[in-house]
């Protein structure tokens, strides 16, 4: 692939990534996509496919999990993020929500938005109150429970929770991980309600998912990962129109 | 009853002391998941400052200097030492062994300077009493209470209001989704390091301080009685351990106040009473008094 110049509004590019854990297990080979500024990608797969590696790769968190990228490149515009701590990708503005949530329980409401704000340095309380009051007017629901501790919230209530702190700080890119999971059919609209509003707002989205119908709804584009690889790449309604994603990720002709 | 009221405000002072040294307990496993074996070396490694300067420097002088120096062994303990090595899980209990390894190193260089002497830190009240109605109170009593209150209420403001507390408590929930956020891990639980060891230092005055007679190279041994005021507090929880500390302190003063009443436990039972306390408390709540379940991820 020929060296992009920096772009701006930058794309995350992901180069022929290869990710080992604890210097022997494969998690990750080969793997290319590319998130354009402003798009929703999707990254469909089942359990263990590699779907959560590829975004730990992104946000620098492989380290936590003896991980590493032992070949390939991440970067987003002009930033390298392999091999960089998490608060590099935060500072470039790629900022990742947690697969489970992963609120911080025993914080409030508040607190956990202030903690989003804490990769980006020190923020006068003008700047923070501002991205607070836009985390609102998305989920007015966290306002009217600010002092609340955040264990206390529903499920649906958390995942809003961890996608208002990651927009705390005010990310370009935001990595959705199974931002459905557990939750109540009418909840999963309400979430995918919310990622279109974000869309819509200018920021990009790359969105791994296990639920396809919801996320090919979403997406611009679309990858499938297999077993650390990538299988199949296209436009969203082009591969939710495939025989293979249909009756593995959709449920048609039999579950798989 | 002045003798119950002596007991209790004795109680207090020493409560107040130990909760200095369980706070830094709490701050560095909050912040690092380690139990520092070596909090009692580096107390020792404070107050033996104090003692080589205060003639100097003067009292106030040498306390800083203590406190500052103490702060930046720990910080460097923790940057040097344990954060070098493989951070992967399990990482936390591997540091915690190393902790006893630089306990005894630091351990025997102050007792061999130390040797069998008894060392005044200089402090400033001396041996003196007031009258509080009808009771009398040791001086270095009372500025223990005052002193620790005043360091544990800034501290817990430190929690609340700066961005390093309000990083603590995150990566103290949930050290990736902290880590997600962009807060700096290994920044957060070296400044944890640092103030730890600085309340250390400030302990070592008050345990070597009237009644005491002097630093004797056992001081630091004080610590581990800190440590089941830690634990039954819940480990992971300041308030916990300020509430345990107090608990212990008084405990501690009442069981010596009526040690004769008490023979049928034999003499000295004062020592041991912190670890009964903890034992009970601990078999009616077993994660403390302010503990929560230790969430373990599958």
């Amino acid at each position: 692939m020929p060296e992009a110049p920096p772009d701006d509004p930058p794309a995350l590019y992901v180069e022929h990534v290869d990710v080992t854990y604890g210097r022997a297990v494969s998690a990750l080979r080969d793997v290319s996509l590319t998130v354009p500024h402003g798009r929703v990608v999707a990254l469909l797969g089942a359990n263990g496919a590699g779907k959560s590696t590829l975004l730990r790769a992104v946000s620098g968190t492989l380290r936590l999990h003896r991980g590493a990228i032992t070949a390939g490149r991440v970067r987003y515009g002009g930033t390298v993020l392999d091999g960089r701590d998490p608060v590099a990708a935060v500072r470039a503005g790629v900022v990742q929500v947690p697969e489970g949530r992963r609120v911080f329980a025993g914080l409030t409401v508040d607190e956990n938005l202030r903690s989003g704000g804490l990769g980006l340095g020190r923020r006068g309380p003008a700047q923070t109150a501002e991205a607070r009051d836009r985390v609102f007017t998305l989920f007015p629901r966290l306002a009217e429970r600010s002092r609340q501790a955040a264990g206390l919230l529903s499920g649906g209530e958390q995942q809003m929770l961890a996608i208002g702190r990651a927009l705390m700080a005010a990310p370009r890119l935001l990595l959705l991980d199974e931002p459905s999971l557990g939750l109540a059919p009418l909840m999963v609209d309400r979430i995918a309600e919310v990622v279109r509003e974000i869309h819509a707002q200018g920021t990009a989205v790359l969105l791994v998912e296990q639920n396809a119908g919801m996320a090919l709804s979403l997406a611009d584009h679309a990858h499938v990962l297999e077993t650390g690889e990538v299988r199949l790449s296209g436009p969203a309604s082009d591969l939710a129109g495939t025989d293979a994603v249909r009756r593995l990720y959709l449920g048609e002709e039999g579950a798989a | 009853m002045t003798g119950l009221l002596d007991d209790l405000l004795g109680g207090l002072a020493l409560g107040a002391v130990y909760a200095l040294v369980a706070l830094g307990f709490v701050v560095i496993f909050k912040a690092s998941g380690v139990l520092s074996f070596a909090h009692g070396s580096l107390l020792l490694f404070g107050g033996y400052l104090i003692a080589v300067l205060h003639d100097d420097l003067g009292f106030a002088g040498a306390l800083a200097v203590a406190v500052l120096a103490t702060a930046l062994l720990a910080g460097a303990l923790d940057r040097l030492l344990l954060q070098r090595g493989d951070p992967g899980p399990g990482a936390a209990h591997v540091q915690t062994i190393v902790t006893i390894g630089v306990d005894i190193v630091l351990l025997t260089e102050l007792s061999r300077r130390i040797g069998g002497d008894l060392l005044p830190l200089g402090d400033p009240w001396g041996d003196a009493v007031t009258g509080l109605g009808p009771v009398t109170v040791a001086d270095s009593r009372l500025a223990a209470i005052v002193v620790s209150a005043v360091s544990i209420a800034s501290v817990f403001a430190l929690f609340r209001y700066t961005r390093w507390g309000l990083s603590l408590r995150a990566a103290g929930e949930d050290v990736e989704a902290a880590a997600l956020m962009g807060v700096r891990l290994s920044r957060v639980r070296t400044l944890a390091w640092c103030l730890a060891g600085g309340l250390a230092a400030l302990a070592a005055v008050f345990l070597a301080a009237f009644p005491a007679p002097g630093l004797e190279r056992t001081t630091g041994q004080i610590a581990l009685k800190a440590f089941p005021a830690a634990v039954l507090g819940g480990m992971a929880s300041p308030v916990g351990a300020l509430a345990g500390s107090l608990l212990i302190g008084l405990t501690e003063a009442l069981v010596a106040g009526h040690q004769s009443e008490l023979s049928l436990l034999g003499e000295g039972f004062a020592d041991v009473a912190p670890y009964a306390v903890m034992v009970l408390v601990l078999l009616v709540r077993p994660t403390g008094l302010f503990g929560t379940r230790g969430a373990a991820r599958v």
